[in-house]
């Protein structure tokens, strides 16, 4: 389940009287293991279309694929069981749980599948080693920098070894240090466990690091770029 | 705990202390006032039922079968005397007590007035009665003398007699003869029961069957029982003595005075009434509570949500929340209240004038809440489920909820 093919997908909003286009019949397709960047200025449809392809968000009309499954159809427990099994998301504003620690935050998503204790503790503490957050396993969020936060989200995104990874705008909130940090640990979990990310962005520093361009403008695709 | 849902949900309890302690307080407060209020209730009605009962009907009597319904001194059960002395031995209870009793008129010099005459075995009546302790003038009855009586304050005003005055009566015996007698008034009482006071006096019981022709019968043999708990187990055990005979019944409490059982569940009803409100107002503060850590952890929901929690499990997550809150302010509450009741308990405790009445009508001076884990559990457990309740408005919101609007919530 990991090639993703939206077919035609179209989003509108209202806005009080107004009707707002997100996606205007968009058609994408993207492979296992493929790093790709949305670009585009705000409103552009980045984050409406990984909310779509993430199934947090259903499209007026048009198809989405992951594998032969098509997700736009699936009920609401069925997209949740979708996403806690196929997905990883990163959030902007990181989104951590504040009364859990680093660890029982990476551990959440692992309980929700069912692991056993001593394997959840025992994944979670490795994947925190991995982000380099050795020894931080027991702050709470409140006691983690930004940049470390998002450490902690990308370790709950991959940890349980999810087909694909959704980051909106995950470096927005960090300097360029953290910023550099993070996208190389993307790059290397990228490479190394092959999992798919697809990252809403409009930091060209980001974008380079992407092997795939994705340009869009008033819900449309403008742009499709390998790099 | 090992289980971060577990660990997650109690954090949760606390992120707002104040509000979650102001509601568990409530908890606490109306459990521990549930748990002291209802053991005073129980309390105050075991020592309804002993006072009324330890009156003169006793916990159980054994009648005819047609005494109950209709009673009348032909309804007699033979030999009660020495029935009644066998039941002592085989129960290994001292306190049973034989009894006849017959109408008369009973005349004094000036006046005449219908009254109940009770035949008693003095030597055992005042274990079983609380009557000839109630004696406020004179003594109670000799075992044994003939033409003594004692009387009740009412009647003996009525009559205008007083101790060693003479007073006749004349009524119908056993064999439909005349039964009549002179006797002397040794004993004034005052139970305080006006009708008891204007109707009733006692003579003993081998000189009642000489005067009402009634051989070795009498009408009942009443059994007081040392505890009321006592009277299911004597129950069984008397009804299987007379399994097989047509003659003789046991009765209990609750078929000789069945108006007692109808008081206490009369009192009960509007003592639950007030329950009630104390715990609607318990669930609202738990709704309340649980309402605003619902709304103000949207945000949160929705990224549980798109992490993969189904919206059931969040639901349930609220729940568990609300349970753990409940579960403190039942165990605190319980705690808090079996101290204070169980201190009570033993010290007992009394109201302005209780002192008083209790010297004048032969009762308890001070009133001990009965603890028992019926009177620990029943009113917190229902303050539980209330709460429980109140929170599922708040959890069957979160089935509405959608990852992306709530992760959009400010």
């Amino acid at each position: 389940m990991s090639t993703i093919v939206c077919k035609q997908i179209c989003k509108t909003f209202r806005q009080g009287d107004e009707i707002i286009t997100g996606l205007d019949h968009v058609d994408i397709s993207v492979e296992t293991g493929d790093f790709l960047c949305l670009s585009g200025p705000s409103g552009s449809g980045k984050t409406t279309l990984l909310n779509a392809i993430g199934g947090l968000d259903t499209p007026d009309s048009g198809e989405i694929y992951m594998g032969d499954l098509r997700i736009d159809r699936l009920e609401r427990g069925a997209l949740a069981d979708m996403r806690l099994h196929h997905i990883g998301f990163v959030f902007q504003a990181y989104n951590l749980i504040p009364v859990l620690s680093a660890q029982e935050n990476v551990e959440f998503v692992m309980q929700i599948q069912g692991m056993v204790a001593h394997e959840r503790a025992q994944k979670a503490r490795a994947i925190l080693a991995e982000v380099g957050l050795e020894g931080m396993e027991r702050r709470r969020p409140a006691q983690l920098s930004g940049g470390q936060q998002q450490r902690v989200a990308v370790a709950r995104a991959i940890v349980s070894q999810p087909d694909l990874v959704l980051a909106d705008e995950p470096t927005a909130n960090l300097d360029s240090v953290a910023s550099a940090q993070l996208m190389g640990l993307f790059s290397k979990l990228n490479q190394d466990h092959h999992i798919t990310f697809i990252i809403a962005t409009h930091d060209k520093r980001v974008m380079s690091y992407a092997r795939r361009l994705i340009k869009m403008q008033d819900g449309k695709i403008i742009s499709d770029e390998a790099q | 705990m090992n289980n971060v849902i577990l660990r997650m949900a109690w954090r949760n309890l606390w992120r707002h202390g104040k509000r979650t302690w102001l509601t568990v307080g409530a908890m606490i407060f109306s459990n521990s006032l549930l748990v002291f209020s209802i053991s005073l209730q129980f309390g105050s009605y075991e020592m309804m039922i002993d006072n009324s009962l330890q009156a003169f009907s006793g916990h159980i009597q054994l009648q005819h079968p047609a005494y109950l319904e209709q009673p009348k001194i032909r309804y007699a059960i033979d030999n009660v005397t020495d029935r009644a002395q066998r039941l002592r031995d085989t129960l290994e209870l001292t306190s049973i007590s034989a009894r006849a009793a017959g109408f008369a008129l009973a005349s004094s010099r000036d006046r005449s007035y219908g009254l109940q005459i009770l035949g008693v075995d003095a030597r055992h009546e005042p274990l079983v009665s609380t009557l000839p302790g109630l004696i406020r003038r004179g003594r109670y009855l000799e075992p044994g003398a003939r033409e003594e009586i004692v009387i009740g304050s009412v009647l003996a005003r009525n009559l205008r007699i007083d101790i060693g005055d003479e007073l006749s009566f004349l009524g119908s015996g056993f064999d439909d003869s005349f039964a009549a007698g002179v006797v002397t008034v040794v004993g004034i009482f005052e139970s305080g029961n006006a009708d008891l006071d204007r109707s009733v006096a006692q003579v003993n019981l081998v000189y009642f069957q000489d005067s009402f022709a009634m051989g070795d019968a009498g009408n009942s043999i009443v059994i007081r029982a040392a505890q009321i708990d006592d009277v299911e187990p004597l129950m069984s055990r008397l009804k299987a003595e007379l399994q097989g005979s047509d003659k003789v019944v046991a009765r209990d409490w609750n078929e000789l005075q069945p108006g007692l059982r109808q008081a206490i569940r009369a009192d009960m009803t509007s003592a639950w009434f007030m329950y009630a409100v104390l715990i609607v107002l318990v669930a609202f503060s738990v709704l309340n509570t649980q309402l605003m850590s619902v709304l103000e952890r949207t945000r949160e929901f929705g990224t549980m949500m798109a992490l993969g929690l189904r919206p059931a499990r969040l639901a349930r997550l609220v729940m568990l929340e609300t349970g753990m809150m409940t579960a403190v302010g039942l165990l605190l509450g319980i705690g808090l209240g079996a101290l204070i009741t169980a201190y009570l308990s033993v010290v007992g405790f009394s109201y302005p004038g209780m002192a008083e009445m209790s010297v004048k009508f032969n009762l308890p001076e001070r009133m001990y809440p009965a603890i028992s884990l019926l009177s620990l559990s029943l009113g917190p457990l229902i303050v539980a489920c209330g709460s429980l309740l109140a929170a599922i408005y708040p959890a069957l919101r979160l089935n509405r909820l959608l990852p992306i609007e709530a992760m959009r919530a400010v």
